[in-house]
């Protein structure tokens, strides 16, 4: 039996203010940033003075979003709860190794240790929903949220889950930033660049949590069907054109059929030229971009998961994320994000 | 489910750099937990650890790695034991898209990380290695030593993590999605992961003994090991007879500590039950259980209490292999795994070594010698921080 | 014995990121675990490093922890008697 895959519920909490229900009315300019900042949603209306004391941001940001998430789709009873995640809860593990180097490995205390493993995030859902589900976490670079929707997909498709909670999440720390400063992976503090028209290398660091309420069940709250997923660390043997068309034609799908692609460019040289021979597939699609506004963190592609579910919501694309003018109806959105022309994901969503 | 076929294995562990010196250490009651060498560390005369005895140079110089490679340990460890499951299933990987790659580790490449926070910043000798905090890469190193073009992904939830790989794998292969995939997991020590379990106090100053009533602890280890799960399909097109077979699985959270588990051990209980359910088998269908048995009073209690809830009067043989190996963390579930298919093809049960009295709350006495044994079907269980548990079956071939 | 019962709330309150609280909040007696002020079990490891660390009391065995952490009573009346920093 297969079945269909749908988003019954969203929550976002990223730089821009995707917490409020609003959807990029007003946008929070960070041109030349050096980090973009979360835009803070109301904790203490989501999480307990108890509970929050020992969260970092990740942990918060998303319990804020898979509150929402879980609210809006009015869902209880998970089959799973499936989180992807770049770096982790990379304040915690650099709390404690900061404390092990400087203090020569005396005095060390507990907490950092225990939050800084990679399941935190979904083990603190599953702690305070007492959900006693499925509960994964995978840790693949860009390709982590994807990673997390496949699994999720092929559960809700196969029929093995009814009901499931996905995110994507990440988090920063000082001294991890700066060591990709070093790296040349992150913009130097102070670069001066336009993110749409850039001359600089490397990207800039963000932060956030998006999470989505998937089932089988088509509802009135659903924002969209998630068609398919694919990814690949490199594309050896095939270029992006190949990669991309064989994923189309494996859902019958061409090309002109997208009304939108919506493109992870980071704005960074290098390799945002691998985003213009994707692009060159459709001349007939929307061209959008989102990390200027929302800038990169390695699991953007669940922030553009979001952005693709406000678009078939609203059957409105905001100007901010449109390279030309944006059409009036939407109804496939192909989402391609790779980093430093490594883990390249495909997501497709059908608007219902 | 349809059972998914097991076409190859790897491991190394602190018993043996392949299957068979594991399998001979295993029958031979060799442990392979001694002081920690390699690591300088406060802790060194304090602690024991299922160290693996080759240095970092010795290990690059079995994978022929240039000196500019970026592997941590942890990827070479990985490296290595994932080549050996490849050539076990003699499979090829050029060009096979449908050849997939579901790696777990926890410790990533922390172990460069710690040794170079601070010179990254100021000597560019090492920086190379400052990407493996972004713990995909790791993978990514392996995954291109071998040439694996399919689908690729990690997995990280704690001691449970290559118990998850196996599960996604064998979902990978049940969709259709893969026709063969390579799972398990890799974790080398690492000053993190031993300071971070030492303030938990749940390190042993002496071997571990799972299962003992005065057990102290856990030994912390290093290793990885790798399964090559294949369909039936791709097996008969390629004329191979499958090693074992992954008859069920089940993944579920305890949801009640951060790092405890409950009192009567809820998830592993549910893991285990649906595992079995899966699997379309009964309780009384198991015939050997490698546990968990970190040899924490905590995990053994409750690991123990679930035990029971599922077999009642009836626990089938069981013995933890920790007191071999040492806890592996992330590379766990993937080492017992092949320890159970390695007690399926061999029928015979391991030691659960350190063993000496029964614990006051129960009555369950492990395997404490090597037992030969008629055995069909072996469930091995994994459970983590975060309350991640899960439950593989493995099954004899033409069972 | 009074100075350092508001020197150990001060320090709870700081070690355990009681964010919002104050040292008036906690009475002496009060329980800190369980129904109290409710801590935990990864508290109480916590605690006991800052023991180690702040006044040179080694707590080996982690279920001692129970008695010695009942209160800011106990706890300061054990500082008082194994303390040599």
């Amino acid at each position: 039996m297969k079945g269909k895959c749908y988003i019954n519920g969203i929550g976002c909490v990223s730089p821009q203010k995707t917490h409020d229900g609003s959807f990029l009315e007003e946008v929070i300019d960070f041109r030349n940033a050096s980090v973009y900042e979360v835009s803070k949603p109301d904790y203490q209306k989501y999480i307990s003075p108890v509970s929050v004391r020992r969260m970092s941001s990740a942990v918060k940001n998303s319990i804020v979003a898979s509150s929402m998430a879980l609210d809006e789709a009015g869902v209880d009873d998970l089959d799973a709860i499936i989180t992807g995640t770049g770096f982790g809860c990379i304040q915690d593990s650099e709390k404690f190794l900061k404390g092990l180097i400087d203090h020569d490995e005396d005095f060390l205390t507990p907490t950092p240790f225990i939050q800084s493993t990679h399941n935190t995030v979904a083990g603190q859902i599953a702690l305070l929903r007492k959900c006693r589900a499925y509960n994964f976490t995978y840790v693949n670079g860009a390709n982590s949220f994807p990673s997390a929707l496949l699994d999720a997909l092929l559960q809700i498709t196969s029929m093995e889950a009814n009901t499931i909670l996905i995110g994507g999440v990440d988090e920063m720390a000082p001294h991890t930033r700066a060591l990709f400063q070093t790296l040349g992976q992150f913009k130097k503090n102070d670069t001066e660049f336009d993110y749409l028209d850039n001359k600089t290398e490397g990207c800039t660091s963000s932060e956030g949590s998006a999470f989505f309420v998937l089932s089988n069940e088509h509802m009135e709250e659903t924002y969209a069907e998630v068609v398919d997923v694919f990814f690949l660390n490199n594309l050896v043997s095939q270029d992006v054109k190949t990669f991309t068309i064989e994923f189309l034609t494996r859902n019958n799908l061409s090309p002109n059929e997208v009304d939108c692609v919506l493109l992870g460019k980071n704005g960074d040289l290098t390799f945002d030229v691998v985003y213009d021979d994707f692009s060159s597939l459709f001349p007939s699609s929307n061209q959008l971009v989102f990390k200027h506004l929302f800038g990169e963190m390695l699991t953007a592609p669940a922030i553009a998961l979001w952005l693709s579910c406000k678009i078939f919501k609203t059957q409105s694309i905001p100007k901010s994320l449109a390279l030309d003018v944006p059409r009036s109806s939407v109804n496939y959105i192909l989402i391609y994000n790779q980093y430093r022309n490594s883990d390249h994901s495909l997501m497709l969503l059908k608007n219902v | 489910m349809a059972k998914i076929a097991i076409s190859g294995m790897g491991i190394v562990s602190s018993i043996g750099m392949n299957v068979e010196e594991n399998f001979n250490s295993l029958v031979q009651k060799r442990h392979g937990i001694s002081r920690l060498e390699h690591i300088e560390s406060k802790l060194n005369n304090s602690i024991f650890v299922g160290e693996i005895k080759l240095s970092n140079k010795e290990l690059e110089a079995q994978l022929g790695l240039d000196q500019a490679h970026n592997f941590s340990r942890t990827a070479m460890l990985g490296a290595i034991a994932a080549q050996q499951a490849l050539k076990s299933a003699e499979l090829t990987t050029e060009g096979d898209q449908l050849l997939g790659f579901v790696n777990s580790t926890s410790v990533g490449g922390m172990d460069m990380t710690e040794r170079f926070f601070y010179e990254f910043l100021i000597s560019d000798e090492y920086q190379r290695f400052i990407e493996l905090q972004n713990t995909g890469v790791n993978s990514k190193n392996i995954s291109d030593f071998l040439g694996i073009c399919g689908i690729s992904t990690t997995i990280s939830t704690a001691c449970s993590s290559a118990a998850n790989a196996i599960i996604l794998g064998a979902r990978l292969i049940d969709s259709g999605r893969l026709e063969r995939v390579l799972v398990g997991g890799t974790d080398a020590l690492c000053k993190f992961t031993i300071n971070g379990f030492n303030t938990l106090m749940i390190l042993s100053d002496d071997l571990n003994a799972p299962f003992d009533n005065n057990r102290k602890g856990l030994n912390l280890g290093e290793g990885a090991a790798y399964l090559v799960l294949e369909s039936e399909k791709s097996l008969q097109n390629r004329g191979k007879q499958a090693i074992a077979y992954l008859s069920g699985y089940a993944n579920t959270n305890d949801a009640f500590h951060q790092t405890a588990s409950s009192e009567a051990g809820d998830g592993a209980y549910l893991a285990m039950q649906k595992a079995l359910k899966k699997a379309e088998l009964t309780p009384t269908q198991i015939d050997y259980v490698n546990v968990h048995g970190t040899a924490t009073p905590n995990n053994d209690l409750s690991e123990g209490r679930a035990l029971i809830r599922i077999f009642g009067d009836c626990v089938p043989d069981f013995s933890s292999t920790k007191a071999f190996t040492g806890h592996t963390l992330a590379a766990a579930a993937s080492i017992e795994a092949v320890f159970s298919i390695l007690a399926l093809q061999n029928q015979v049960i391991f030691p659960n070594l350190n063993f000496r009295e029964k614990m006051i709350e129960f009555d369950l006495v492990p395997v404490t010698a090597t037992q030969d044994a008629k055995l069909y079907h072996v469930l091995s269980n994994s459970f983590g921080f975060g309350g991640n548990c899960s439950s593989l079956i493995f099954s004899k071939h033409g069972e | 014995m009074e100075e350092l019962k508001i020197e150990l709330k001060n320090k709870l309150i700081t070690a355990l990121n009681l964010e919002g609280m104050t040292a008036d909040d906690i009475n002496d007696s009060d329980p800190l675990f369980g129904d109290g002020l409710g801590l935990d079990s990864i508290d109480a490891l916590e605690l006991i490093v800052m023991m180690d660390r702040d006044y040179g009391i080694k707590i080996i065995d982690p279920k001692d922890g129970k008695t010695i952490f009942l209160s800011i009573e106990t706890m300061a009346a054990y500082i008082e008697e194994h303390r040599n920093k």
